[in-house]
């Protein structure tokens, strides 16, 4: 990526690129529908975030008691919960919060996996011994049912509720991880690259790891849809992110008492936004698998 | 005593003994071929000058030596310092030799950084890609490997080979997967990299007529044992041992001066497209 690469006088290429990239793209959408789904979910997802963060409709975390229990209306779009505080501005702000948690959860999950595969898949003999028997035992617990207990062992601050479920997930990265790099490992061009002197880390690095992280990447998209979940599942449970941050679970879960009396606003609305973060990288999770099928990697 | 020097050498997978007692020699400045058939135990004895032996091969007799140092032996292997700058190979099947998801340039440039050489190494590596006979080696080198041809793979793969200015270079069927124009150009382009640096080289292959063509002394490897070395002209001249014997019938139709052009090489004895078992 650094050899014989400088653009050079080429404006006129880089204009036809540009109009040829999105053309690509166009072409893209219209041939994965899992991708047009899935990318115009994140999208909205992502503008909604920010836009919450930056300039929410009203403070999501100010109490109005005057206005506890609201229904939906013109005022508040999605009603006010118990405390009076604005829904929509929280959905928005709560949605953020997940999203940016899921994707920290499925980039730590993935880095930590997809090395430790590598190191496990390419030295094998004992290293390898030892890295599979912890992935078995981490893997005979449900992986929702490890992270409830970590987290409830380690205290539940956002820091402790990311590293617990980072820990439940390493080990499918892991698993997948290793699997391809025992394929990648004995292709030719490892062996050619040993044989004109490439180091074994640049061999691991340069070599194997590109050619064998395929599947995870893709697990790992799908992960940020399932660490989204499993998030706000620990926070409904009180084991998560605790009040009154306005992470979604912590919503559903506050106002839960009162979808019995009928202020079903409270919950769904940020019952709904999980469904369509999940849904979002579930769909660009599929569309990842879609494209290595496609190379037939 | 520079250049290569394989002493005795014996490799066992397992408790079978599949490559015995083999004595190669290979000079700076010259080539060396190695004949035999496939499975014969050819690559295993080139891998293992290299330490680069699959799993359950190992180096049970004998030894290696690179410029009259010791880096193979049963016990020790060295290769990991010699790798690239003393001793480099280059192996068949163009086709999956170059990894597939970096660019040619970002692969060359590697090994020329490897090995420290001085000055720019993006022009040097231009320079390397012009002299194993690509065409726009500065478009080339910006391309992925899916995007060559089949010889093109070959000539990148040459020139990393020859990147790090190995004084010895293996170079293991290198022609095998390529018709018959292509296969002389890229012999061509060796003997002009040997003549040019020095560099000795060791010329693996199942066909006679590419060895016989190409290098100054042949030995011939038959189950796991050098069966007869020498001369390119005693060995051609008059085969000892059987195999050998087979081998020269085939080629019965060359003239003994080797001087042939391009089409001799698709006159070896065993057309055989299966690729190289490795042992």
């Amino acid at each position: 990526m650094d050899l014989g690469l400088s653009p050079g006088p080429q404006d006129d290429a880089a204009v036809a690129d540009a109009t040829g990239r999105s053309a690509r793209l166009r072409g893209e959408l219209r041939r994965h529908p899992s991708l047009l789904v899935g990318g115009a979910l994140a999208t909205v997802a992502v503008i909604v975030a920010i836009t919450g963060h930056i300039a929410p409709p009203d403070n999501p975390l100010a109490l109005n008691p005057g206005h506890a229990l609201a229904p939906p209306g013109p005022e508040h779009w999605f009603g006010t919960d118990q405390f009076g505080r604005d829904v929509f501005s929280r959905v928005l702000y709560g949605l953020g919060i997940d999203m940016v948690i899921g994707l920290i959860v499925a980039t730590l999950a993935f880095a930590v996996g997809s090395m430790a595969g590598l190191i496990s898949g390419y030295l094998g003999g004992w290293i390898d011994d030892i890295v599979m028997r912890v992935v078995d035992i981490v893997m005979s617990f449900p992986s929702f049912l490890l992270a409830l207990t970590i987290a409830v062992v380690i205290g539940n601050t956002v820091r402790n509720v990311i590293i617990a479920v980072t820990v439940a997930y390493v080990p499918y990265i892991l698993r997948l991880t290793r699997s391809s790099v025992l394929t990648a490992r004995s292709a030719d061009y490892v062996l050619g690259a040993r044989a004109v002197g490439a180091s074994r880390s640049r061999v691991m690095t340069l070599h194997v790891l590109p050619n064998a992280a395929g599947p995870s990447v893709v697990q790992a998209t799908l992960m940020a849809g399932w660490a989204i979940l499993d998030v706000s599942g620990l926070s409904f449970l009180g084991v998560g992110i605790q009040p009154p941050s306005p992470e979604l679970g912590v919503q559903v879960a506050q106002g839960a008492p009162y979808i019995t009396s009928g202020q079903w606003w409270i919950s769904v609305f940020p019952g709904v936004a999980i469904i369509l973060a999940v849904l979002a990288f579930n769909f660009l999770g599929d569309y990842a698998d879609d494209k290595l099928r496609g190379q037939g990697s | 005593m520079p250049g290569l020097d394989i002493d005795g050498l014996g490799i066992s997978i397992g408790n079978r003994n599949v490559v015995r007692t083999v004595d190669l020699r290979v000079k700076p400045g010259t080539c060396a071929g190695l004949v035999g058939q496939s499975g014969s135990g050819k690559s295993l004895t080139a891998l293992a000058s290299l330490g680069l032996l699959p799993g359950a091969a190992r180096v049970i007799a004998g030894r290696v030596l690179l410029g009259g140092r010791e880096i193979v032996t049963p016990d020790r292997d060295r290769t990991a310092e010699v790798r690239g700058s003393g001793i480099a190979m280059i192996f068949q099947s163009p086709r999956t030799a170059l990894n597939p998801v970096l660019r040619v340039g970002h692969q060359v440039g590697r090994v020329l950084r490897r090995n420290g050489q001085h000055g720019d190494p993006r022009r040097r590596c231009i320079e390397l890609l012009a002299a194993v006979g690509l065409f726009e080696p500065d478009k080339v080198a910006r391309l992925y490997p899916h995007e060559l041809s089949g010889g093109m793979c070959q000539r990148v793969v040459i020139a990393m080979g020859i990147a790090s200015e190995p004084q010895i270079l293996i170079a293991d069927e290198p022609t095998t997967a390529l018709d018959v124009t292509v296969q002389a150009d890229i012999l061509d382009l060796l003997d002009d990299v040997r003549s040019r640096t020095g560099m000795g080289m060791l010329l693996i292959s199942h066909d006679l007529g590419v060895v016989a063509e190409r290098c100054e002394s042949i030995s011939v490897m038959w189950q796991g044992t050098i069966v007869e070395a020498g001369t390119n002209a005693t060995v051609i001249g008059s085969p000892r041992h059987p195999f050998t014997a087979e081998l020269v019938r085939g080629l019965a139709h060359l003239p003994e001066t080797g001087g042939l052009p391009a089409q001799s090489s698709s006159a070896g004895p065993a057309d055989d497209p299966a690729p190289e078992a490795g042992g």
